[in-house]
């Protein structure tokens, strides 16, 4: 693999609440080469947001990061605010699940969009605006130069993220993380917004990190998948590895309870119980209460990442000792 | 064929809206529902399809009359339902059951969930008092509660937990018809399937029939015998599941089922609409599609197409319709 990117090393993040620490992610190992698409999938609360609000120091107060964040051979965990200012938006940037509420509803569009030009481009007055217009019509806003002047609640929600997307671009940046950049929208300008973040990255050479539950959006756009549950990576694999051949249980049972598009209709099968409390982890692997292939051994300590074939990684110590024939 | 469960007819619902800001503009009619007719029969399942704004929810709300209809009827079993909250309203009523997409929304945070469970009985007057409690549990053991949960309050249960106790709440009062709207919308992945599978189980038994309005297509295809695709307050296409997601009828059903994202398919080109639905208040003249069709033909502007039945017994409005599944045949 090329020389990634940007490189996560054993990312911790522990929330103070005050009564007492809990600890959302417990080291996250993943690298992301330069233009490289990966997908993070997950269950609410499995840590994929939290991982890169953390790797870009978003956070607040209250979470303590461990682990190291490297960007260009420079940590950024610890790192002081104005070299993280530097890294925000201009070498990644991050839109949201929610476009209304991550725009300013009292600004036009065109000022919020011109700010971010001016903070990371420096350019102000006719060429902001000259480039502002350029982003707005990137991103598929048709007749730009008349809704520079509206304001987000004038727009529809698929126009908004169109928005995020194009203050995303103002910086140029080399690696996009879409949080859940499609979960709030229709169907149909679903399909619209993806399709407008892979055409934007065949011509930029663009890096993009697509956070989603959703395992079809995700196998559509990404190139790999990082499969999260419990503040830790279980699985981590090329896209058709992940649908050909899960390894971890966790995977395999998402899949499972998928229902199909054509074919007969099986009965789904869903995984059993609950996803754990962070508070209340178990002590051996975090998934082990609601695996069939449960043995003594996973009860133990968590179970760590091991190669399984090219690429493939899966921290589950079922999956490493079947290898032999579950890939035959 | 036994008469329908639930039988809806030419079900219209118009509002008035202001155009522009007060006191000047215009007054428009907004068309949420307009003319949909379908049928239900007990123990049957229709999928109600279609992006926000398309009346999904307006017509749950009508044919569970907490909405009147400027338009049309609906019949439960014969029974016409009235237009105003009546004692045969309430009578009616108690025969077809709401289950809501947001579960925390829809339960009382200051009450423990068994008394909201049991609270349909004393609105109904039904039964003693005392053998309220028996029967909660038992409704709640029947959607895989336990007793030991009757008195936790909804933020001690979790997400599936609580659409359990709506569910159980929904059916204490042995209801003929659940109208779900977007009832696992709000659950994670692994917990959406032991829901649906519990809905499934519980129609198997006790001979339901259920509404089941969700964006989701798969799931839709996974529990509806039939489905019903609306698009600016009409059906568009109405059919079978297996064949209206093979070989849709309709543009819109065809892009709609396009844009569903599946692994392995990345091959096959996906239909991606131009533009948005237009606002339902300025509802295109002919076919209210036909901006964003890519198969509009002068046709489409002028008349509007109406819901028509096929050769293979599917409903379809689109003038082109045949042609359209020729093509996607061949």
């Amino acid at each position: 693999m090329a020389e990634p990117l940007v490189s996560l090393r054993g990312l911790t993040v522990d929330f103070d609440t005050g009564k007492r620490v809990v600890r959302a992610l417990h080291g996250i190992d993943l690298d992301v080469a330069p233009g490289e698409s990966v997908g993070l999938v997950g269950e609410s609360g499995c840590g994929k947001s939290v991982t890169w609000l953390a790797a870009l120091g978003l956070l607040g107060r209250q979470a303590r990061i461990g682990g190291e964040v490297v960007l260009a051979g420079r940590n950024l965990v610890g790192a002081p605010t104005a070299e993280l200012e530097r890294v925000r938006g201009r070498r990644i940037a991050m839109i949201f699940q929610d476009p209304s509420s991550s725009l300013n509803p009292v600004h036009r569009i065109g000022w919020q969009i011109g700010e971010v030009v001016g903070l990371h481009r420096g350019l102000t007055g006719a060429a902001a605006e000259a480039e502002t217009l350029r982003l707005l019509d990137r991103v598929g806003i048709a007749d730009a130069a008349r809704r520079l002047g509206d304001y987000p609640h004038e727009l529809s929600g698929g126009m908004n993220q169109r928005v995020m997307i194009a203050m995303a671009l103002a910086g140029q940046p080399d690696l996009l993380v879409a949080d859940e950049p499609t979960t709030a929208l229709d169907a149909t300008i679903q399909a619209q917004i993806l399709e407008l973040l892979g055409e934007i990255r065949r011509e930029t050479g663009m890096g993009l990190v697509l956070i989603s539950h959703d395992l079809g959006v995700v196998a559509e756009n990404t190139e790999r998948v990082c499969v999260m549950y419990g503040g830790r990576i279980v699985e981590d694999a090329p896209i058709d590895d992940i649908f050909g051949a899960p390894a971890h249980p966790y995977t395999k049972g998402l899949l499972a309870a998928l229902p199909g598009l054509d074919g007969p209709r099986r009965p789904l099968v869903p995984i059993a119980g609950v996803v754990p409390e962070p508070w209340n982890l178990p002590a051996g692997c975090s998934f082990a209460p609601r695996c069939g292939d449960r043995i003594a051994a996973c009860e133990i300590a968590p179970p760590a990442s091991e190669l399984l074939a090219a690429d493939h990684h899966v921290a589950c110590i079922r999956a490493v000792e079947g290898r032999t024939w579950s890939r035959a | 064929m036994t008469a329908a469960l639930l039988e809806v007819s030419d079900l219209s619902r118009q509002y008035q809206v202001r155009r522009g800001a007060w006191p000047f503009g215009r007054t428009a009619t907004l068309h949420a529902v307009d003319g949909v007719s379908f049928q239900l029969q007990a123990g049957r399942t229709l999928g109600l399809v279609g992006e926000s704004g398309c009346g999904k929810t307006t017509t749950a709300k009508l044919v569970l009359g907490l909405v009147a209809p400027t338009g049309g009827e609906v019949r439960i079993a014969g029974e016409l339902l009235p237009a105003t909250r009546s004692m045969e309203w309430r009578a009616l009523r108690r025969r077809m059951q709401m289950v809501y997409q947001d579960p925390l929304g829809a339960l009382d945070r200051r009450l423990a969930v068994g008394r909201q469970v049991m609270e349909p009985l004393a609105i109904h007057g039904i039964g003693e008092g005392t053998a309220h409690r028996a029967k909660a549990i038992a409704v709640m053991e029947a959607v895989g509660l336990a007793e030991h949960h009757f008195d936790r309050f909804p933020h001690e249960l979790s997400g599936g937990q609580r659409q359990r106790i709506v569910l159980a709440r929904a059916l204490i009062l042995d209801p003929q018809l659940l109208v779900c709207d977007e009832p696992i919308s709000a659950l994670d992945v692994s917990i959406q399937a032991q829901v649906v599978n519990l809905l499934l189980g519980l129609q198997a038994r006790l001979g339901l029939a259920y509404l089941f309005i969700s964006h989701d297509l798969r799931m839709v295809r996974q529990v509806s015998h039939e489905v019903a695709v609306m698009y600016l307050g009409r059906i568009v296409e109405q059919g079978e599941p297996d064949s209206l997601f093979a070989t849709p009828a309709h543009p819109y059903t065809r892009a709609l089922v396009s844009a569903i994202p599946a692994p392995g398919r990345t091959s096959r080109r996906r239909i991606v609409l131009a533009g948005e639905p237009p606002n339902p208040v300025d509802r295109p003249a002919g076919c209210s599609f036909h901006p964003r069709c890519p198969h509009a033909i002068e046709r489409c502007r002028s008349e509007t197409p109406l819901l028509r039945p096929l050769a293979d017994g599917r409903r379809a409005a689109c003038h082109r319709a045949e042609e359209l599944t020729a093509s996607l045949a061949a």
